[in-house]
């Protein structure tokens, strides 16, 4: 994979929320690089802060309460982050683009799905209405849409979630992305309708030799499909590796506990290894490693002084832990 | 009837009406659940698995009278649960409760945890004297690995886990025979998930509780469940226990879902069936085997005659599926799943 | 509890483990927080509000004003001296006289009772007739819930102006008829045509309500209705009417005002800001005596004013999505 080229770059990414009750600091320093072909799969659950990671990268924040305050996005070497909005939003859609968890509340119901896809050629290659249209279907045969023709005028309460979904997309992969982030896109979705939708993003991966992000908390969906995985804590990076590595041999205790709670056969009927604890609240976060509450690890280094950083295990992998032997080790 | 069981539905039948127009008019009916039969043993889990629409919720509301049936019957432990009124089906109450889906809607916003977990006695108060209320709100709290000392604060202060903790509590309160626990889980994130598991395990053996649990999720459901039933549109495809299920299933739907499930094994190599489709509308479900529009292995009987829900020679005890052209088929070496 | 951890020896995890977790402290235990009500952190946040302070401090002092006008002015508000009719503002009286000598200040303070009086009890009858039918209908639903509906809707298509001035024309006052029945009058009018506004937020709100798990628990666990509806259902519905009811305040002051203008809402003796903008107003007089206008007017919107931004700061402060 490292042969190819490599699409993204992000550095040292911060972001902050500031509310009411304090300041949240949602992303602390990430970073990572994606390169052509390659799913990457950002791991996290809720408040891992993986989907912010997600909107910086696409610059779509909410701002306020949502601030960048450092670090770099490198998009084939120029840093998102320095430009200019107006050329930031070129970026958008032929550069990088995204899909979301909720394709219902992404699409807008007042207009057919057709003419919602056909925007983005009128939009960024200035084409008129019918070739727009022509490339809309060609779209939304090319994401196995049954009877695209006839359902181009279709608005998008007409289509059930997994079709929803597919218009998502055809919609992202619209102007040919280069990276497409994928934020929990098969989520709200059934488990048969589910497999259907990663099968298409890989089919279309494969043909377009795209970067895939893909953002989700689900172990399983992740194995499926990853090439390589980035497992989210707290707003930062606590382990990267390739995809068969992690699941076998996991760096840091949060993986390994959280593969260690999924139910296996083998335990059966028995209790599951849960982890103990609760996720921090971002606005008052444990001083030293922010996962040492809940960690069985834990030494008195892991609960002072600043969070261990992400540094290499092995060639290819990385954890943040300062007990890494052990744990890489204990096996 | 078998002393055994403690839940029995039969031919259980849920129809919501659709109505449309200014003057209300019924045009059509959701069939949200459509002649469902099983029985669930004491000290027994009985997984229901199925993917959105295919009524497994409407059928836990069924087992709750939170909705009057269509048609069919619910016996709990002999008595014929629709035919009670008042005091008796008040009664009846306490010995069947629920666990709900939704840690953040589940738990009324202004009341304290030791309010919400004591209402059940306000409701029936012959279960505990006055005096003793707040002392065993604590000890239930306690039960479910809560502090006893948060009896007065409110549910937004805590987290989706705890909260779903204190419905549990809230449903134990009345010593329930049966707990209906619905998607209890499936709003977690995944490390909570497993405590919360693990919790109902473990009260599962202390107070011998018999459990339907509802979910989409098939490892938790296997992980769980002593037998597990397959729903689809309404239906029960395909049930039995663990292996027959899991091993060695009948129904092409549950080999579907077996096939379909992520596995969190990147090494793992298994047969792949992607469906075709969406789940059809259960306002409009296809003629005769609900699944046909979407199987692989439909023929022309398919389309026409409904298939029964028939014993299956291969398992141990019961186990049953609903298809023309049943065949045990292996998808995934359980061991993985 | 057995070993239930697998076959590879892991340390073990922290003592008082169940369920492989320890007791779970709240989400705020760092904080050392008590426990705080949904109720309290509204009143948390409308305490940094500088809106809220100056709303309330204007609501205190009309409420007050009403109440006891003699705190405000120990003037006679009848002791009319005809022959100093219309004087301009002077130390003796600060606001000038009316028409027949008057003091504007006096009559100003103790014209409040009827505004206050008025809009509070309109608010009032709306919000328990609003809210006592948008519950049935909310709740038991069906043809009952069509037929409340419906018969609100006939209410709602009467502005309510017209309608009041109907109500008024139909039951006239004379001069004699005490002050209170007056004051009846004006609030049954009001309130006959204000209520289905808040049936319709009440109806809504409860259907929303009703399908939440919290109020399923309370059916699974054998809770008559009434306790549902009570317990569950009201207390977590009552919201928007609460915002609506204290911005409609505001606006019945407004229309009461408006029918004492019209000379069918409160009548002399009765006092209030309506009948002196409307006397005020007649011709030649507002160049002429512009304070006879002004004070009045400058109340009357105050007051207004003061309810419909409480109403908009509680709004903000109750609203989730605003946190």
């Amino acid at each position: 994979m490292n042969t190819n080229e490599k699409l993204l770059e992000v550095n040292d990414l911060r972001v902050e929320f500031r509310m009411r009750d304090g300041v949240a600091h949602a992303i602390n320093g990430v970073s990572f690089e994606l390169y052509a072909r390659e799913t990457l799969a950002i791991l996290g659950e809720s408040g891992s802060g993986k989907s912010v990671t997600a909107q910086a990268i696409m610059g779509i924040l909410d701002s306020p309460p949502g601030f960048v305050t450092g670090g770099e996005v490198k998009f084939r070497g120029t840093d998102l982050l320095a430009l200019p909005e107006n050329e930031r939003r070129k970026v958008r859609g032929p550069g990088i683009s995204m899909i979301f968890q909720d394709a219902l509340s992404s699409l807008n119901p007042v207009f057919p799905v057709g003419w919602q896809i056909a925007e983005m050629f009128r939009q960024h290659r200035g084409m008129n209405r019918t070739d727009a249209e022509a490339k809309a279907i060609g779209l939304m045969e090319r994401v196995h849409i049954p009877a695209a023709r006839e359902r181009v005028r279709a608005y998008p309460h007409q289509f059930s979630g997994g079709m929803r979904q597919r218009i998502m997309i055809a919609m992202a992969i619209a102007l040919d992305p280069v990276v497409l982030i994928a934020d929990e896109p098969t989520t709200a979705l059934d488990v048969t309708v589910q497999a259907q939708i990663m099968g298409l993003l890989k089919e279309l991966q494969d043909e377009a030799g795209m970067g895939l992000i893909l953002i989700t908390h689900d172990l399983g969906v992740v194995a499926d499909v990853a090439d390589r995985i980035a497992v989210m804590y707290a707003g930062r990076l606590v382990e990267t590796a390739g995809v068969v590595d992690l699941y076998a041999r996991p760096a840091h205790p949060y993986t390994k506990g959280l593969l260690e709670s999924i139910p296996r056969l083998d335990l059966k009927g028995q209790t599951l290894n849960a982890i103990g604890g609760l996720p921090p609240n971002l606005l008052a976060m444990p001083a030293g490693c922010p996962f040492h509450p809940r960690c069985r690890y834990a030494v008195d280094i892991c609960r002072e002084g600043e969070p261990p950083p992400l540094e290499e295990v092995v060639a290819g992998r990385a954890a943040a832990c300062h007990r890494v032997k052990e744990v890489y080790g204990d096996e | 009837m078998n002393d055994d069981v403690i839940l029995s539905a039969e031919d259980l039948v849920k129809y919501y009406p659709i109505k449309t127009g200014v003057i209300r008019r019924v045009t059509g009916h959701v069939r949200a659940v459509d002649g469902v039969s099983f029985e669930l043993r004491r000290g027994e889990t009985l997984g229901v698995v199925g993917e959105s629409g295919c009524g497994k919720s409407t059928l836990g509301r069924l087992l709750m009278r939170l909705e009057e049936p269509t048609s069919g019957r619910v016996t709990f432990d002999g008595i014929d649960m629709y035919s009670q009124k008042g005091g008796a089906m008040r009664r009846l109450r306490r010995d069947i409760q629920i666990v709900f889906q939704d840690p953040y809607t589940s738990l009324n916003p202004r009341m304290t945890v030791g309010d919400i977990i004591g209402e059940p006695f306000d409701i029936h108060p012959e279960v505990a004297p006055k005096g003793s209320r707040r002392q065993k709100v604590r000890d239930l709290l306690d039960l479910v690995g809560l502090s006893p000392e948060h009896i007065n604060r409110y549910p937004h202060q805590f987290s989706g886990g705890q909260r779903q903790r204190i419905g549990v509590a809230r449903g134990l309160a009345l010593n329930p025979k049966v707990l209906i626990c619905d998607e209890p889980v499936s709003a977690l994130d995944v490390s909570v998930q497993a405590q919360v598991v693990n919790l109902l395990a473990r009260l599962q053996k202390e107070l011998s509780l018999s459990y339907i649990f509802i979910a989409h999720d098939l490892s938790v459901v296997r992980h769980i469940s002593d037998r597990v039933a397959v729903m689809y549109l309404g239906k029960i495809a395909e049930i039995g226990n663990d292996a027959e299920i899991y091993e060695r299933p009948t129904h092409p739907y549950t080999q579907a879902l077996l096939s379909a499930v992520p596995l969190p094994d990147p090494t793992v190599q298994r047969e792949q069936i992607v469906l075709s489709g969406d789940v059809p509308s259960p306002a409009n479900p296809p003629s005769g085997c609900r699944f046909h529009t979407r199987c692989w292995r439909a023929q022309d009987i398919c389309k026409v005659e409904v298939p029964l829900l028939v014993e299956r020679p291969d398992g141990e005890s019961g186990h049953q599926s609903a298809c023309h052209f049943a065949e045990p088929r292996q998808i995934v070496e359980t061991a993985q799943l | 509890m057995t070993d239930t951890y697998g076959s590879n020896s892991q340390p073990l995890l922290p003592e008082g483990a169940i369920d492989g977790i320890v007791r779970q402290p709240p989400l705020d235990e760092q904080s050392a927080a008590p426990a705080r009500s949904l109720g309290a952190d509204a009143w948390e946040a409308m305490r940094r509000s500088p809106l809220f302070w100056i709303s309330a401090a204007l609501i205190v002092i009309f409420v007050l004003m009403a109440a006891f006008p003699g705190l405000f002015t120990n003037k006679d508000p009848y002791d009319c001296p005809l022959e100093l009719a219309r004087d301009a503002p002077s130390a003796d009286a600060w606001f000038g006289r009316d028409l027949l000598g008057c003091d504007v200040y006096a009559r100003t303070i103790y014209g409040a009772r009827a505004s206050i009086l008025v809009g509070v009890l309109t608010a009032f009858v709306t919000a328990v007739i609003g809210v006592g039918i948008g519950t049935t209908g909310g709740y038991v639903g069906g043809w009952l819930d069509t037929l409340l509906s419906r018969t609100a809707d006939v209410f709602f298509a009467i502005p309510l102006l017209l309608g009041g001035i109907l109500i008024m024309f139909t039951f006239p006052s004379d001069y004699d008829t005490p002050y209170m029945v007056v004051i009846g009058k004006v609030v049954f009018a009001l309130a006959i045509l204000g209520w289905p506004n808040i049936f319709r937020l009440m109806r809504s709100s409860v259907m929303q309500v009703n399908p939440l798990e919290y109020v399923q628990a309370a059916r699974a666990l054998g809770g008559s209705p009434w306790r549902v509806v009570t317990s569950h259902v009201v207390p977590n519905s009552m919201v928007p009417v609460i915002v609506v009811s204290t911005i409609d305040l505001g606006a019945y002051i407004a229309a009461e005002a408006t029918l004492s203008f019209l000379g069918i809402g409160l009548r002399p003796p009765a006092i209030s800001w309506g009948q002196a903008i409307s006397e005020a107003s007649g011709l030649g007089y507002i160049r002429a005596a512009p304070h006879m206008l002004i004070f009045p007017s400058v109340f009357l919107s105050l007051t207004v004013l003061a309810f419909i931004m409480m109403g908009e700061v509680v709004r903000d402060a109750m609203d989730p999505k605003l946190r």
